[in-house]
């Protein structure tokens, strides 16, 4: 009786709060992410006008371009290419130095890992143009060889340039989920996993990956994401000699006259629908883990 | 018994178990120095060489603050500077309130319709930043001609639509790390000062609030940093007259190499461990 | 003692109809699990009183509907006569002691303190004074300008009692408090606690798991046991006269005999096991006979007696062969075995000379084991 509609006003504060709270942030996320989302999803089935505009005329065209023409093909296989090599990259040389951390005394461990912080922090842009210095023609490395009497190189505007680029971008990336999962992994497992009679790599390869698993996991897919759409690095390192999908999204949506839209839309979403499944098996490979 | 049994071991394997032990920290070792020296060594260079008086900034030929001299004399980039305070504040304040608003509801309600909402605030994180980019993109044109049908003035993109874009991608974050001080909060307090006779109100601004203080503050931190470094989203959405410093940077770093762009990483990069310290320095105080 | 909580205890007593806390057939279901199953308690003004079960019997959620952190789903709660049971807790004229203490972490000791006199508006000026001698009361003068966390555990627990009594509640909850301090200190802390509550006076609602806890501390107890009161009563009571199996069981040791009632007359009861054995023991009501029933008996108050003593033919005696003898310094425990197979613990004080093993008790000897009827009980639940 009372204390039932007790229960109903002290509910319907409750709702009303819980309306304030959430209300403004589920507003402009569905303004201003979910719905943009939404119409390059309409976009990619429109056909593209003479000068740049949208013409309101359905049809999976975009999509068949896609599929068909070897630019855009070679544009997909090489960006996930290039993400597959630096996320195995990123992975072969941030595990040792993550465990590298994880292993130094208490004391030190925060320093080492904020050091790994700051290039995180740092941005982006700036540090892609430090290695343009390094590498140019004229660059640290060709004049180094110069002094030395050494023929110079073609270092910079590589394909090389870019996988270097993007492996420097990305570690700390990987370094840093990998490091959470390792400095919880409990070392008596490997003394544990020796005293049975496994040898160190093993021991490694037996307990320690498998339980450091959902930090590779979700160190890949941290470095693997960003990697897929980027474009900066392939045109500052690479010189744009290629194209990754990410120079043919900011070709097709700034640059190129008349402008794509939609069969920009279509390639960006395409490259969702991509790494969408990818997160899922992602997702479906963690919580595997926690069973 | 125990003794008996480590004594043999050691007998079984001798020196050779400590010689590999050691072999492998030095390949770990090697390893990280290699790996520091790779993160750091390219900004080292890129810091040196901003004082360096050769106007390809490619080599040391003396020292010289002139490029930090012609980057404060540079109208445009300077011009650009501010504008990318500006919308770093803006969107950092609005997002900073509307993430923690939302890591509270997240965090202290069961509501339908919260893994829907769990999943919005985690897309912006997880996709890549030039598919948001180009979505807000196609969506402010769409948005500019509804509204010009309507109003029939036309409308350009602005530091606004980029403060929009910032709030939009810089809410996800600021809900994260609110929701991590939120979940590692202990309920118990807030159950300990109404015992004490707080009401609703006075728990939260006297209990709850200081102690998720260091979390909101680390949230605004990253959404200051993020908008600051953010280059495809402002490269995209920034109109033809407004122009933003990494967007100014992009376009001077592809034309040439000048130690013009080095002073200003410097300062870039001095700004952001400005940033990095004050994080470290609110989470230490916790 | 400081006088301002003598004076109030004394009002409060005046004032009330001798209950601080009534629970009238409170409930609280969650879904479809009751954690508390139509409980009704009275706990007298001035009272220590214990709430004791294993976890998951409801004691926590009991507490947590007085404080006011739950709200029952059915059923009144009564402070003082006022109805409350959907006072929101910040209202209530009770205090809480935290099993974790939950001392505000950001506020030193001094600030933690004062929180509740704050919140009750008490002038700046009487902060200060009240606050001290609160810190006095639990022995902490001089650490309140430190934060919870430099205290050590015993430390903080008496922060915690501080914090509660400072704003002169009229019940005091407390929720395991010592829960997790360490043997010693828990020791200590008991008698300290039971000390301070004679001393103020006010109500304290204990909740715990232990039962030696519970019989050192309290005025009363109630046994709690899958959301339900089995029994309320005073250590000696509970201990002495448990009113149900459960309560015997969870109570101290005990040893157990299933039987049927055979007679039931004056307080007494007589029941027969499946091989025709006959007890007697304590009845608090009449029992039908051919009913099921347990005879219980404390180790400590069954006698063993030597062979040649007694005879198999007297009451309550059942003839036995020694099992095992164990000793344990202050007395002897053993465990002897029934014809039927069936085997019972007898503990004995070792008041007699025991150095000289041989002399005592050894493994398969006859005895006979003597239960008096008017240390045993019937129980039918």
């Amino acid at each position: 009786m009372a204390l039932d509609t007790l229960q109903k006003q002290r509910r319907r504060s409750g709702r009303l709060r819980l309306a304030g709270l959430l209300g403004p942030g589920a507003l402009w996320l569905t303004l201003f992410f979910a719905m943009p989302l939404v119409i390059i999803l309409l976009y990619s089935f429109m056909t593209a006008g003479p000068r740049g505009n949208v013409i309101w005329q359905a049809t999976f065209g975009q999509y068949a371009a896609l599929f068909t023409k070897d630019i855009y093909v070679n544009a997909y296989t090489r960006s996930i290419w290039a993400s597959v090599l630096t996320t195995l990259i990123c992975l072969l040389i941030g595990y040792p130095l993550a465990l590298f951390i994880a292993r130094s005394p208490q004391r030190w461990r925060t320093p080492l890992l904020f050091l790994i912080l700051i290039p995180f922090w740092t941005n982006f842009l700036v540090r892609i143009y430090a290695w343009q210095i390094i590498l140019s023609n004229n660059g640290l490395i060709n004049s180094a060889l110069d002094s030395l009497g050494l023929p110079t190189q073609t270092l910079l505007y590589t394909e090389n340039a870019t996988l270097l680029g993007l492996v420097y971008g990305e570690l700390p990336f990987m370094v840093l989920p990998l490091y959470a999962s390792i400095e919880r992994f409990d070392f008596t497992l490997m003394e544990a996993a020796a005293d049975l009679g496994a040898s160190r790599w093993r021991a490694f390869l037996r307990v320690m990956l498998p339980i450091t698993m959902p930090g590779v996991a979700a160190g890949s897919v941290l470095v693997f994401i960003p990697t897929v759409g980027q474009f900066v690095v392939s045109e500052l390192l690479g010189g744009a000699k290629v194209d990754y999908i990410g120079n043919l999204l900011q070709r097709l949506f700034l640059r190129s006259n008349p402008p794509n839209w939609p069969l920009g839309s279509a390639m960006a979403v395409v490259m969702m629908a991509v790494l969408m499944v990818m997160i899922m098996l992602y997702f479906r490979s963690t919580t595997e883990e926690d069973r | 018994m125990i003794e008996a049994t480590s004594q043999t071991k050691t007998v079984a394997r001798p020196a050779s178990a400590r010689e590999r032990t050691s072999l492998g920290g030095l390949a770990l070792l090697a390893n990280a120095v290699l790996m520091y020296a790779f993160l750091y060594v390219p900004i080292a260079i890129l810091v040196i060489f901003s004082f360096t008086s050769d106007q390809f900034g490619v080599r040391w030929t003396g020292f010289t603050l002139d490029w930090y001299a012609r980057l404060f004399a540079n109208q445009r980039l300077m011009g650009a500077a501010l504008n990318t305070l500006y919308v770093a504040v803006i969107s950092t304040v609005a997002s900073t309130i509307i993430g923690t608003l939302t890591a509270l509801a997240m965090e202290r309600y069961r509501f339908r319709g919260r893994a829907g909402m769990d999943a919005l605030l985690y897309l912006p994180i997880v996709i890549p930043e030039i598919v948001m980019a180009v979505a807000l993109l196609a969506f402010s044109a769409f948005a500019f001609d509804l509204l010009q049908s309507i109003t029939g003035e036309p409308i350009r993109r602005n530091l606004t639509t980029v403060i929009i874009a910032h709030i939009a991608f810089s809410i996800s974050f600021v809900v994260v790390v609110v929701r991590t001080s939120l979940k590692n909060f202990d309920r118990r307090l807030e159950e300990a000062a109404a015992d004490l006779g707080a009401n609703g109100w006075q728990t939260f601004w006297r209990i709850t609030f200081p102690l998720i203080l260091p979390g909101i503050i680390g949230g605004a931190l990253l959404a200051f940093t993020l908008s600051l470094d953010d280059f495809i989203i402002s490269l995209f959405l920034s109109g033809p007259g407004t122009s933003l410093l990494p967007v100014e940077v992009y376009n001077k770093v592809r034309r040439a190499v000048t130690p013009e762009i080095n002073a200003i990483s410097t300062l870039m990069l001095l700004l952001s461990m400005a940033l990095v310290g004050l994080s470290q320095l609110v989470q230490r105080r916790r | 003692m400081p006088l301002w909580l003598s004076v109030y205890a004394f009002q409060e007593i005046a004032l009330s109809d001798g209950n601080a806390i009534e629970l009238r057939d409170v409930v609280k279901a969650f879904g479809d699990v009751y954690a508390v199953d139509h409980v009704s308690l009275q706990i007298r003004d001035g009272e220590f009183f214990s709430l004791l079960g294993p976890s998951g019997c409801g004691k926590t959620t009991s507490l947590r509907m007085i404080a006011g952190f739950e709200y029952p789903t059915s059923g009144e709660i009564m402070i003082h006569g006022r109805e409350m049971s959907s006072t929101p807790p910040h209202l209530r004229p009770v205090n809480t002691v935290f099993q974790s203490y939950a001392l505000f972490p950001h506020m030193s000791v001094e600030q933690n303190v004062a929180f509740g006199l704050e919140m009750k508006g008490v002038a700046k000026a009487d902060l200060g004074p009240r606050v001290q001698e609160a810190l006095e009361m639990v022995r902490l003068t001089g650490y309140g300008a430190r934060r919870p966390r430099q205290l050590s555990g015993g430390q903080q627990q008496r922060v915690a009692l501080a914090r509660a009594l400072v704003n002169h509640p009229e019940v005091l909850l407390l929720d395991e408090p010592l829960g997790a301090l360490d043997q010693k200190l828990r020791k200590e802390m008991q008698l300290e606690l039971k000390g301070l509550q004679e001393r103020v006076g006010i109500t304290f609602i204990f909740v715990t798991h232990d039962q030696e806890e519970a019989l050192t501390m309290s005025d009363r107890i109630a046994v709690m046991s899958h959301g339900k009161v089995l029994q309320v009563g005073t250590p000696t009571e509970i201990y002495e006269r448990p009113s149900c199996r459960f309560v015997a069981d969870f109570i101290g040791e005990t040893n157990f005999v299933e039987g049927k009632v055979v007679e039931s007359a004056g307080g007494y009861a007589t029941i027969e096991t499946a091989d025709g054995i006959r007890l007697r023991g304590c009845s608090a009501r009449p029992l039908s006979s051919g009913a099921a029933a347990t005879l219980s008996i404390r180790p400590e108050k069954v006698r063993l007696l030597p062979q040649g003593e007694g005879s198999a033919g007297d009451e309550n005696a059942l003839p036995v062969r020694v099992e095992r003898v164990n000793y344990i310094g202050s007395d002897t425990r053993i465990t002897v075995r029934l014809s039927d197979q069936r085997t019972l613990n007898a503990w004995e004080q070792n008041d007699r000379s025991t150095v000289d093993r041989n002399a005592y008790w050894q493994p398969g000897e006859e005895s006979l084991l003597v239960c008096p009827a008017d240390n045993a009980l019937v129980l039918t639940e």
